[in-house]
């Protein structure tokens, strides 16, 4: 989490400034009748129809990020009300066939694992303002933070540790560092608000796990001036996508969410006029028959495009965490006192408050028949500790005409539990008070406090167990060229490996056919060449 | 004696630019087809399945043209299976072609097949080629098999199967017909017949 944000900054700056620009100067063409058309649209400041900085509900000083919300809502009206009926306000997300209440505030991860009783850190990633416990009333509509979504100017941010506020006043961060970070001009970031860009988006999504790349491996910080090999949609010097072109979003509802994934997607190209639903899905742009040969569109119906065309994750030397170790938080240094340390390539690779942690890059997905759904377990479901715990089961199956195989990232974990009544522990991680494991290291006091604000019985006895979480894989798309060949998977020992349910020329096939067959061809050989030698054999006897 | 000398036509133009395109073809089919099936590695697995596709068109094409041709020149009439002889035939492979005996089987335009050759091409006919074109056009139009209303009663497995087995038939043909090739009056007479048009004849 202070990783991210340290980071984050220079970037968020540099970017919001020069995407603009950017965007439209390589398509431009010297064309008489449509350049002066062109240049009236490209810069996003210009398409606007409404300067911000004009707005005398915005020419005044801002104390808090409420008050600038309050200031907004004058004029949109309906605004709060929908971001607090999504996920990023609400942070649940329904499963529309099982009812299951899945999201950050019913599952526990194998990463950071809960929210609960941390909420004044993580919620530095809250799309509000004030959520520190389980009190926080979500109808207050002054508590939605537009400004997370919407600053252009780079400056506005929110440090763990202050429940969803942006700092007031000037503080050390991280604490006893030495380093500073100045408030932000509320005034200034109200009068420069605007669409988000892949700056607001990423900082939060290109930092889960509380470090760069940790926990999607397909989101992190070098898709903020991606080249085209990283992503060929948002490539910075052609297409420039940010994450809105793909997930587009009516009434605040961002489409396209891990937890309900479009995955098989059928049919054409979704065009202006239309009236239906424009998934954040490859096919709304490409249709389920993209490609110019029909033999690779015949894939589609058991491949997501995301299988061919992401053929690794995490390209770059970023990374992404592979594992994390809880059970060897709270081990000290030589010395006695808490440690860290980073593995050659400066990431995180052990800390005494948090356990120990494998990273990857250019990491080959592992792949999974998938239909979108994920069940999940949520805070209070039993486990079965002599196994490796699936945080998550994707669904999906070969016979599901809904299912494709698709790549994921499966994150190993090792996190507590609870020995007596066999669930995942809720831990109460960050904090200063006496209970805080990053404060005073006692795993049974962490755990017990966690517990609490989860509302679940802790027996006191506590232990470590192997947990899986299953990622879908789908941002970073590669270049054409850069695509899975056919042999990748249409071979012995390719890809696709364990992936069953599915006939693949040159994988499969039958092997007493084989067998049968290449013996049948071995004895035709033999007697061709039996009958040959025998021929020539007598031919030169009757010379004599 | 000239009369060992004596030539005739067997194979016109269009027949032996049948005979030989159709020959690169099935070899092309056959190398490409098991590298497909994953029997080797030598072209690249996406550059057997273009070659396999492109070859299958072609001489999907070629036949057009050849079934035309057959029944314009009557030459269909080659392929009318007799029993007559075929017992000749089977001793003279089995012995007398050690010993040096006459062929009892004599060419002429009017029969250009010897009677175990003519029951080898309507196996071919009848059996080897729907096996393998009737499973090929199922592998090549996978993608319609909804829309034909089949996917109900096909897998891929199946299909993959059977075009499998078909090959190893038509590889097993394509030995014993290229071994044969070898058993005229000279190892490369029959060759040079296919390609010239003319058999000499005793």
């Amino acid at each position: 989490m202070l990783f991210r944000l340290k980071n984050i900054l220079p970037i968020v700056a540099a970017g919001a400034l020069m995407a603009a620009p950017a965007a439209f100067a390589a398509p431009a063409k010297p064309d008489a009748v449509t350049a002066p058309q062109l240049e009236t649209i490209v810069k996003q400041k210009d398409a606007t129809t409404a300067d911000h900085s004009k707005f005398k509900e915005l020419q005044r000083n801002f104390k808090t990020g409420p008050e600038v919300t309050q200031a907004c809502l004058t004029c949109h009206t309906e605004a709060a009300k929908q971001v607090q009926h999504t996920k990023h306000w609400t942070w649940e997300s329904l499963d529309p066939k099982t009812g299951q209440m899945r999201g950050k505030k019913n599952i526990i991860n194998n990463y950071c694992t809960s929210p609960i009783s941390n909420e004044k850190d993580c919620m530095a990633c809250h799309a509000g303002y004030g959520w520190k416990d389980n009190s926080f009333d979500f109808t207050v509509q002054k508590n939605v933070d537009c400004l997370i979504c919407h600053d252009t100017t780079g400056t506005y941010r929110k440090l763990p540790g202050y429940a969803g506020h942006p700092v007031y006043k000037r503080v050390e961060f991280p604490p006893k560092s030495g380093k500073f970070v100045e408030p932000a001009d509320l005034k200034k970031v109200a009068q420069n608000i605007g669409l988000p860009s892949r700056s607001n988006c990423g900082s939060c999504h290109f930092f889960g796990a509380g470090a760069n790349g940790a926990k999607h491996g397909d989101l992190d910080s070098s898709l903020q001036h991606p080249g085209k090999y990283l992503d060929v949609h948002m490539n910075e010097k052609g297409l420039n996508f940010t994450c809105v072109t793909c997930h587009a979003t009516t009434g605040h509802v961002v489409s396209g969410s891990r937890y309900n994934v479009a995955a098989a997607v059928r049919g054409p190209a979704h065009i202006r006029g239309k009236k239906d639903e424009s998934p954040a899905a490859c096919q709304s742009c490409h249709s389920d028959k993209p490609h110019h040969e029909s033999l690779l569109n015949q894939h589609t119906d058991k491949l997501a495009c995301q299988t061919c065309h992401i053929p690794q994750y995490a390209r770059d030397g970023i990374g992404t965490e592979a594992s994390w170790d809880w059970s060897q938080a709270t081990v000290m240094g030589p010395d006695g006192k808490p440690t860290a340390s980073k593995d050659s390539a400066g990431r995180r690779k052990f800390d005494t408050k948090k356990g120990t942690w494998e990273w990857d890059s250019y990491v080959i997905p592992e792949y999974r028949w998938y239909n979108g759904v994920s069940t999940y377990k949520v805070i209070g479901d039993k486990i079965d500790p002599t196994k490796t715990v699936q945080i998550n089961e994707v669904g999906g199956s070969p016979n599901d005409p809904d299912s494709r195989i698709w790549p994921t990232k499966v994150h190993r974990g090792k996190q507590p539990y609870d020995k007596v009544n066999n669930y995942l522990t809720v831990q109460h991680t960050a904090g200063e008070d006496a209970t805080a494991l990053w404060h005073n290291f006692d795993w049974k006091k962490a755990i017990g406090t966690g517990m609490k604000a989860a509302g679940l019985k802790f027996s006191g006895e506590y232990g470590f167990v192997d947990t899986e979480m299953t990622w879908p894989i789908t941002h970073m798309v590669a270049p054409k060229h850069d695509a899975l060949s056919c042999a990748q998977c249409h071979s012995k020992h390719g890809r696709l490996e364990g992936i069953e349910g599915v006939y693949l020329p040159s994988r499969d096939g039958s092997k007493w056919l084989d067998m049968a067959g290449w013996t049948l061809v071995l004895l035709s050989l033999i007697g061709v060449l039996v009958h040959g030698t025998l021929r020539i054999y007598t031919s030169k006897n009757k010379g004599h | 004696m000239n009369t060992a000398n004596r030539r005739i036509y067997l194979y016109s133009r269009y027949e032996r630019f049948w005979h030989w395109s159709q020959a690169a073809l099935v070899i092309l089919m056959m190398i490409s087809g098991f590298e497909v099936h994953g029997s080797y590695n030598l072209l690249g697995f996406g550059n057997a399945v273009n070659l396999h596709t492109v070859s299958a068109w072609t001489l999907l094409t070629l036949w057009a043209f050849t079934i035309f041709w057959q029944f314009t020149t009557d030459e269909w009439r080659q392929y009318i299976p007799t029993l007559k002889k075929v017992d000749a035939m089977v001793r003279y492979y089995a012995f007398g072609i050690f010993r040096n005996a006459p062929n009892p089987f004599q060419k002429t335009a009017a029969k250009k097949h010897n009677p175990l050759q003519r029951l080898a091409y309507l196996a071919l006919l009848s059996m080897v080629s729907p096996i393998i074109w009737g499973s090929g056009l199922f592998y090549l139009f996978y993608s319609s098999w909804k829309s034909l209303g089949v996917d109900a009663y096909l897998s891929l497995e199946a299909v993959a199967f059977i075009h499998t087995a078909g090959a190893f038939m038509m590889l097993i043909f394509f030995i014993a017909h290229v071994y044969l090739t070898t058993t005229g009056h000279t190892p490369t007479a029959h060759i040079k017949t296919m390609v010239t048009g003319w058999e000499e004849v005793d």
